[in-house]
């Protein structure tokens, strides 16, 4: 069998090379081919729909020259559109005029956030910063331990003025609206230049914590509020990602697990429904483990290129 | 279903309904085909009635009449183990906790093992699951204690002890990291030194698309999977890659996760999640 789209797509043009024009039929059998290699890489269906729709409206005019295979300039195509939704330039952090920058973290259960929290505060204070990290996830048990341990990793002081849920506080207590403000507040008064605060993890459908979120994006007035979302979700990244679009107005997408070997077709997802840039991307499970994010080694792993 | 009649629409529309729920391409297209057949040859103009077939063809492949007990009886000698495996952050330590609370509803003597050696406070939070949940937890005092060793303690003090079952949870793990899947394949054979383990448990978050089918392939050839629960179902998500890992590997969904609460766990019914999957 042929292993990537790319060899496939140049297997249905065998024939074609020096005909003139794409017929409808044989851009037909390509987008199937190309529809076929998204879905399997779990990107939603109705993105799925809108890309092919482009790709076909391109391939319809394409001229097919002597020099390329037709299959390789329909890759073109179909990699010059992914680039482009998936962003061409990475976008940096937003840094406050007057600090301190204030950095929350948002998604789903288990994405990858506390870890993340970690990473990005150890990245900021290679580069110089002095972070400090905030506890405001109060819910699941020991998070606010396994945020002081990462803080410990990093060299990072950790805000936790509420142990969460723990051995000796086995029900939820504690306000995590408030944390986060006194986190910042510490901050500033501590003259920390970024602060970071992490938060518990929760569905898109829970409505009452959503809104515990957007209380809390209130409360602190982020510069950036990062989206973490696990790179092996499936076609639910398109409600996901709209729910924490909706609830709180997320500025920046970071993807994570892309150590492992999902093809992470929520990239495509995510970026398309909201149009937010995807900055980070999460490796591993050391605290190193953090990269900026690559739209074009995106792009190929996605379709397999 | 809108229309009243079955043409492309129909068609297309089923196709994306099952698409949506993760089933995967291959899935799907087999599904489509196999109901358009039947309503050729059964020569329904009916949506309604086709939605009926569709039902009970996913059902069909879903297999109500799979064994989805667990292996939870102790032995005349040992307890009853089971380890908890998956990729990181799928609610392993949370299905621990829950699990622990079913069986210690049924009157069973429960013994946590904290396995995961590797992740920042770990152990700590399956500790306050067993406080939650009324049972106690065997864990290292040091961080980073070979995981082999800690489930092995915890086995042992379980046989010692008399318990009915031991839980071992183990750090969340990639599978395509070797290193990682060796570890875990020696954490099962240095329980094996003492005690049979009767079931080792696949997490699988229901958020998971296609990958979820390597994870299981993966997993069941390092530690020979016996079970899969399907956890965060409380969410939008339908889990539907799990049709694929049953059907390929025979492995049954047991078990599935509906909340981050000690009582959210239930039995996987294949009726009510193929109504979930359509719905
Ligand atoms: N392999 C790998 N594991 C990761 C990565 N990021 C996080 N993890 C692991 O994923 C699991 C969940 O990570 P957490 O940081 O606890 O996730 P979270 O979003 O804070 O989870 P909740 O607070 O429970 O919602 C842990 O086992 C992490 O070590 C990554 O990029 N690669
Ligand atoms: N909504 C929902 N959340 C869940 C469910 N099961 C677990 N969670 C949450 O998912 C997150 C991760 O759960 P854990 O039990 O820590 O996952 P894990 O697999 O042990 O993670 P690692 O050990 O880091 O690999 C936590 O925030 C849990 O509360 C579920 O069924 N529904
Ligand atoms: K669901
Ligand atoms: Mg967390
Ligand atoms: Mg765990």
């Amino acid at each position: 069998m042929f292993n990537s789209l790319s060899d496939r797509l140049t297997s249905t043009f065998k024939n074609l090379r020096g005909k003139g024009r794409l017929t409808e039929a044989d851009v037909d059998a390509t987008v199937r081919e190309i529809r076929r290699a998204l879905l399997d890489a779990d990107v939603a269906v109705p993105v799925v729909r809108a890309f092919t729709a482009s790709v076909k409206e391109r391939a319809l005019g394409l001229e097919v020259s002597q020099a390329l295979n037709p299959g390789q300039q329909v890759v073109k195509i179909v990699n010059e559109e992914l680039k482009s939704i998936l962003g061409g330039e990475t976008r940096r952090l937003r840094l406050a005029k007057n600090p301190p920058t204030v950095i929350m973290l948002a998604g789903l259960q288990g994405a990858g956030k506390t870890t993340l929290a970690g990473k990005l505060s150890k990245h900021l204070k290679s580069q110089g910063h002095s972070p400090l990290l905030v506890a405001a996830d109060l819910q699941r048990p020991n998070a606010v331990r396994q945020l002081q341990v990462n803080g410990e990793r990093a060299g990072v002081p950790v805000y936790a003025p509420h142990p969460g849920v723990s051995s000796e506080f086995e029900a939820a207590t504690g306000d995590p609206v408030a944390v986060a403000r006194q986190g910042v507040e510490e901050a500033r008064t501590k003259l920390h230049d970024v602060v970071i605060v992490d938060t518990a993890g929760r569905l898109g459908v829970d409505a009452e914590l959503m809104q515990q979120a957007a209380d809390i994006r209130a409360a602190i007035n982020p510069d950036e509020v990062l989206f973490v979302i696990d790179a092996m979700i499936g076609q639910d990244a398109v409600n996901t990602a709209q729910a924490f679009n909706e609830g709180v107005n997320f500025t920046g997408v970071v993807l994570t697990k892309l150590d492992g070997d999902a093809r992470g077709g929520a990239a495509l997802s995510v970026a398309s429904v909201t149009g937010k840039p995807i900055m980070f991307a999460s490796t591993g499970e050391a605290l190193t483990d953090f990269e900026v994010f690559h739209p074009d080694r995106m792009a190929s792993r996605i379709l397999d290129l | 279903l809108s229309s009243d009649k079955i043409d492309e629409d129909v068609w297309d529309e089923i196709e994306e309904t099952l698409l949506l729920a993760d089933l995967g391409t291959e899935p799907t297209m087999e599904l489509v085909d196999a109901l358009r057949s039947r309503v050729k040859v059964s020569g329904s103009q009916d949506p309604q009635e086709v939605h009926a077939m569709l039902r009970e063809e996913l059902i069909k492949l879903v297999d109500p009449t799979m064994d989805r007990s667990l292996a939870v009886e102790r032995h005349a000698e040992t307890p009853a183990v089971v380890m908890v495996v998956g990729v990181n952050g799928v609610g392993k330590t949370t299905t621990v906790g829950k699990l622990a609370r079913v069986l210690v509803a049924e009157d069973k003597d429960v013994l946590l093992g904290a396995a995961d050696t590797f992740r920042a406070a770990a152990a700590e939070q399956l500790a306050t699951w067993g406080q939650r949940v009324g049972v106690p937890t065997v864990r290292s005092d040091v961080d980073g204690a070979d995981p082999a060793s800690v489930a092995f303690e915890a086995v042992k003090a379980g046989i010692d002890g008399e318990v009915d079952v031991v839980l071992i949870d183990t750090a969340g793990r990639l599978q395509n990291k070797v290193g990682l899947m060796d570890e875990l394949g020696k954490v099962k054979r240095v329980i094996e030194k003492q005690a049979a383990v009767d079931e080792v448990l696949l997490v699988l978050d229901a958020t998971t698309g296609q990958n979820g089918l390597t994870q299981a392939k993966v997993f069941a050839e390092v530690v020979n999977i016996s079970g899969i629960v399907l956890t965060k179902l409380d969410g939008t998500a339908k889990g539907g890659i799990v049709v694929a890992i049953q059907r390929t590997l025979g492995v049954p969904v047991k078990l599935v996760g509906l909340g981050e609460g000690a009582d959210d766990l239930a039995p996987f019914e294949a009726e009510s999640f193929v109504d979930a999957l359509l719905s």
